[in-house]
């Protein structure tokens, strides 16, 4: 359980978090959205007891600035910037391996399934590798060991669609006996992997909302077909792995389950040229969109 | 292994890869090398020839560059390094503070202490291979003053980088401290005395406080005691302190120094914003 009480952090007159109340109960999969200063990094540093600050803050009944490494033990993190780190990936693997307690392997393996095999870049300094290798790899090392918090900040940004399906895959494999936090100023990004949504303005909760379960996993089978060949959605839908059936006007491709609100969010931006959408859940028929 | 122990081997890996850990190295072989490459060993001065002759120059050459390195280099890496971005990642692995902080101290003191040891190291064994006479004595005292003196500079760029909330500031007090210790040498200090302004009680007080001075000092405690190569104030803490006394002086010091300014550091670390 994480308790918020009263949470004012102010950088000198200024006031982020505004006596912020909040509790998130375990296996809760939160979506924290707000704009750019709507207080939610200041609001996951808070917690990762990286900044002081006023108010009552507990994660299991523990204060994360007092018993900060019984805390942080119990949690895995993604920032939203990858840090700059010189050290080579193999250095950073084991050193996180190291203090978090787990076994370098165990993050190789998740890094693998990613789609990033650590073993190739081993010798890579960390901030040479592309933006997306740099994203698996700190998912790999947030989710390789048994975190009972995961704090994910736009996780998903870098991620190609298959990186993102496995990447959604292994969030519902810890859903059972993880609390997520995933932070992320727009909520299409991550809707479909929460059951609860808290919005953050200028340092206060202005929406909090529990939304129906989404199911993280799953497989959409989907087609497009086209009024006419057009190169930016053809560009766009190759991005998302989709292929070229009939000259440009029909595509096929598959959708992770948990990105469909993002897929049709993307559809939209062409709505003009779209004469039928078909999204079909892999072994369950269970969803049909036609738009014609 | 210990989360200190791995924070320090941390620190000295990044410190091994980064482009200033390569040119200190250079400067610092390339002095000894230069040393025997212009027969230093072979020259005399003020009684000094051989080994000793080639450790004197170096350990002059060394005050003049180790402080102003080290306060740079380590408030650059700690403050860049909160302003990058590495702090808000690394410290929210379950890593105590304590053995974050002092674990980079550690490590970071060993990456500035060794090339400089080394250098040394290689010249006395090089000595020792072509049956120069070596001063041990010399040796060891100088190893302890360099340790103490890079402890000292590291414990006080720590201070100057828990304190500075951006790189600039950390650089920029850093070069300040630099400064003021090195104006308050001997030749400021000569000057304050013949203008009288001073009581030489305080001028002797500046010498034994700022670490430059009493490193400078403690070296030349093994050189003739005469005013001309001491310096006014070095000259009176030596007639008044005497050699052994005030060698052990210029190792304990800086060390308490660098210790304090590090555990000021901490404090400050700890009770702040981490990033």
């Amino acid at each position: 359980m994480i308790r918020l009480s009263a949470l004012t952090k102010a950088f000198k007159k200024h006031r982020v978090l505004d006596a912020l109340e909040l509790s998130i109960a375990e296996g809760e999969r939160v979506a924290l959205i707000g704009s750019n200063g709507a207080g939610k990094t200041t609001m996951i540093r808070c917690i990762l007891g990286e900044y002081t600050f006023s108010g009552g803050l507990e994660v299991n009944g523990l204060s994360p600035r007092v018993d900060r490494a019984a805390v942080l033990k119990t949690v895995g993190f993604v920032p939203q910037l990858p840090p700059p780190l010189k050290m080579p990936v193999r250095e950073l693997v084991r050193f996180a391996a190291a203090v978090s307690g787990t076994s370098p392997s165990r993050i190789d393996e998740l890094a693998a399934r990613l789609g990033l095999d650590v073993k190739l870049f081993a010798h890579h300094p960390f901030f040479k590798l592309s933006g997306g290798q740099k994203q698996k790899l700190l998912i790999a090392i947030a989710l390789g060991r048994d975190a009972r918090y995961l704090f994910l900040d736009e996780p998903a940004a870098n991620l190609d669609p298959e990186a993102r399906h496995t990447f959604f895959t292994l969030l519902a494999e810890r859903a059972a006996n993880a609390t997520m936090i995933i932070s992320s100023h727009r909520l299409d990004e991550v809707a479909a992997l929460v059951n609860r949504v808290i919005e953050l303005d200028r340092g206060k909760v202005v929406l909090d909302d529990r939304v129906a379960d989404a199911p993280l996993t799953g497989v959409l089978t989907c087609a497009v077909v086209l009024r006419r060949p057009d190169a930016a959605i053809a560009k766009a839908l190759g991005e998302w792995g989709f292929a070229d059936v009939r000259e440009g006007l029909e595509w096929a491709g598959r959708v992770a389950g948990a990105d469909r609100l993002r897929f049709m969010g993307m559809l939209s931006r062409y709505v003009g040229l779209l004469v039928k959408v078909s999204l079909e859940e892999q072994h369950v028929a269970a969803l049909k969109v036609v738009a014609s | 292994m210990s989360h200190l122990a791995l924070t320090a081997r941390l620190d000295i890996s990044e410190s091994v890869r980064a482009r200033w850990f390569f040119v200190y190295t250079l400067i610092f072989g390339g002095i000894v090398a230069a040393f025997f490459a212009f027969g230093v060993t072979e020259s005399r001065v003020l009684g000094f020839m051989g080994l000793s002759r080639l450790l004197v120059t170096y350990i002059q050459l060394a005050m003049a560059i180790m402080p102003i390195f080290i306060l740079l280099t380590t408030v650059r890496s700690v403050a860049g390094d909160r302003e990058a971005g590495v702090f808000e990642y690394l410290l929210a692995l379950p890593v105590s503070l304590g053995s974050w902080y002092w674990g980079r101290l550690l490590g970071r003191f060993l990456t500035v202490f060794l090339p400089v040891f080394l250098a040394m190291l290689v010249a006395t064994l090089w000595a020792v291979h072509k049956e120069i006479e070596v001063p041990w004595r010399m040796f060891g005292i100088y190893t302890g003053q360099l340790a103490a003196m890079s402890w000292c500079f590291l414990g006080l760029g720590m201070l100057l980088s828990t304190f500075a909330r951006s790189t600039d500031v950390a650089q920029g007090s850093a070069f300040v401290l630099w400064l003021t210790c090195l104006l308050f040498l001997d030749l400021i200090l000569l000057g304050v005395l013949i203008q009288g302004r001073m009581p030489a009680e305080g001028v002797v007080a500046i010498a034994l406080i700022n670490p430059l001075q009493v490193f400078r000092t403690g070296a030349l405690m093994l050189f003739d005691p005469q005013l001309v190569v001491y310096g006014p104030a070095a000259y009176v803490i030596y007639d008044h302190f005497g050699g052994p006394n005030f060698i052990a002086y210029s190792m304990a010091y800086p060390a308490f120094l660098g210790t304090v300014a590090a555990g000021i550091g901490y404090w400050n670390f700890r009770r702040g914003d981490l990033v």
